[in-house]
């Protein structure tokens, strides 16, 4: 994929949450302070200024069909136009990039949220993403499935369990910095080993908790751009992909999808070296050993390499290359479709500086990878950076 | 003539009764608890007192039911809780002789959008009209738009905080 002819930005942001629950607030307060926040940050007036929303959700998420029809009010967006995509957030965002770059919008809003403690089954509604005759009737809980992909990890890449247990203690250490995070603690390597299992090799330390929130974005064209801000994060390459999905014979090893969507993305952006182009990363860790697993599909670090450069610190917030100073979603939790979006939102706010007592110095440019999650083989990837 | 484009066997109920046909089930269990949240929990909590209640935006001065949090025209936060009268004037109304799960009715529902004395023109909610009559014909006899109807409401110890805690609307 070439550079586009049009540049985009991020020109604001807004989010509301992250929770393990929120009865105080419906899905649509949820959104509005969310929306509130993004449009007063871009200093735009949506009634007027907005040219189009695209949100990212699943109506089994939501517990509505046609759920889409579901969100233009709280957004601002009643008659305009409106587009919404079933995946995860960073697609959403794709989607309002090629908009603007199309010509059909100069300011576009990108939307997702996550009411997962309003789903009182929501393992039984990912494992319905099952095939009904061949996997369906025997009736697994959807995890093994990560069960299955971390031993084949473990055993193809000699990855020492222990280096994916780090993973936990640093995401969950790093969202104590975070007042976002729903899920920030203190855990000593011992606890994230010997917490309940789940499927084997898998403990329940090493898998993301849901939680809810909203995370709203607006984009504007170059130009456009410019006229509203000069704290701009340019979208420099995005890409995405879905790798064959069967359980029976798919890729268990290397996130191929991932690989296949920064590969885009890097060429986009003219990267040649990824491992030395970012000052951050915010990348998928629904489960601990999918953020190694993903930084080497990324290609920052060789096959088997992920998890000892994580025991030695260099992923820490001061380390060599910063990932998931969010505390990602282990320690922010999971926000379903919106984990993406939650992702691109830790780095937009590194890029401007704002990120607090997580602050990665000077950043300029960052990575973001997302993953659709269980049991799905899409990935998206957005190079960012402070300049256009 | 051909009755089909495709050659195709019909399936009978012998085929499925005789085990030559080969199914597989899976049901579909979703179970949500939508959170309320503040404009829908107060409207709730105040239909189970027996009342209707609306927001209103300061700036287009609507009168909003059911009640929200923001305003979509303005995209804003609404101001002011508003109590409404439980009278209204038929907005738009159908006779319906089948019920949700496809069941052909005896005596046909009336669904009808009743616009709420108090709030803002157009602004009604979504409930059913009773006492109108048992058949079609009846029925379109006596409702019509611009109908004036009132609640009939549960009494207050059946309340639960539900839509249908109003029984029905009926012609004053
Ligand atoms: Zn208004």
């Amino acid at each position: 994929m070439r550079r586009w002819n049009t540049e985009v930005a991020i020109v604001g942001a807004g989010w509301s949450g992250f929770r393990s629950i929120s009865p105080d607030l419906s899905f649509r307060e949820m959104m509005f302070e969310a929306a509130t926040k993004a449009y007063s940050d871009a200093g735009i007036d949506p009634r007027r200024d907005l040219d189009g929303l695209v949100t990212a959700e699943e109506d089994f998420h939501e517990g509505v069909a046609i759920s889409d029809e579901y969100v233009p009010d709280q957004m601002g967006a009643v008659l305009k136009s409106v587009h919404t995509i079933a995946g995860d957030g960073l697609q959403a965002l794709a989607a309002g990039v090629m908009q603007i770059a199309a010509g059909a919008g100069r300011i576009v809003a990108v939307e997702s949220h996550s009411k997962a403690s309003n789903v009182l089954n929501l393992d039984q509604i990912t494992a319905l993403a099952l095939d009904p005759v061949y996997q369906r009737p025997l009736e697994a809980h959807p995890i093994f499935i990560a069960g299955l992909e971390f031993r084949r990890y473990l055993e193809v890449t000699g990855t020492p369990i222990e280096h994916v247990a780090r993973v936990v203690v640093k995401n969950r250490r790093n969202a104590l910095r975070n007042p976002r995070a729903a899920f920030p603690a203190d855990l000593t390597l011992e606890d994230v080993l010997h917490s309940e299992p789940l499927a084997e090799p898998l403990t329940r330390a090493m898998a993301a908790d849901p939680a809810d929130g909203c995370v709203v974005f607006v984009l504007a064209r170059g130009d456009v751009a410019r006229t509203l801000t000069d704290r701009a994060v340019w979208i420099r390459g995005l890409g995405w992909a879905t790798d064959s999905y069967t359980l029976e014979n798919r890729d268990w090893e290397g996130a191929r999808y991932l690989r296949q969507a920064a590969e885009r993305a890097y060429r986009q952006a003219g990267i040649q070296s990824p491992r030395r182009a970012f000052d951050l990363v915010e990348v998928d860790d629904t489960f601990a050993y999918k953020e190694l697993q993903h930084l080497e599909a990324l290609g920052l670090c060789r096959p088997g390499e992920a998890g000892r450069w994580t025991a030695e610190g260099a992923t820490e917030v001061g380390g060599e290359l910063p990932v998931n100073p969010s505390g990602g979603c282990l320690g922010e939790g999971h926000l379903l479709e919106a984990s993406g979006l939650a992702r691109l939102l830790e780095a937009v706010l590194q890029l401007r500086g704002e990120a607090g007592p997580r602050q990665v110095p000077n950043a300029r440019t960052a990575l973001v990878a997302s993953w659709r999650g269980l049991p799905t083989t899409t990935g998206a990837v957005a190079v960012l950076s402070r300049e256009p | 003539m051909e009755p089909w484009v495709y050659p195709s066997i019909a399936l009978k109920q012998e085929d499925f009764e005789e085990g030559r046909i080969r199914t597989t089930r899976t049901p579909l269990r979703g179970e949500y608890a939508w959170d309320a949240g503040v404009a829908v929990g107060r409207f709730l909590a105040e239909l189970k007192a027996g009342r209707l209640v609306g927001r209103r935006c300061r700036v287009c001065r609507r009168v909003m039911v059911p009640p929200r949090m923001f305003c979509e025209q303005c995209f804003r936060p609404t101001d002011t809780w508003v109590l409404l009268q439980d009278t209204g004037t038929v907005l738009t109304f159908s006779v319906c002789t089948v019920a949700w799960d496809m069941r052909r009715l005896e005596v046909p529902e009336v669904p009808a959008v009743i616009a709420i004395d108090g709030a803002s023109p157009g602004m009604g909610i979504l409930h059913k009209l009773g006492e109108v009559g048992q058949t079609n014909d009846e029925i379109l006899d006596r409702v019509h738009i611009g109908l004036r109807v009132q609640a009939v409401w549960k009494p207050p110890h059946q309340r639960e905080g539900a839509i249908t805690d109003i029984l029905y609307f009926r012609p004053v």
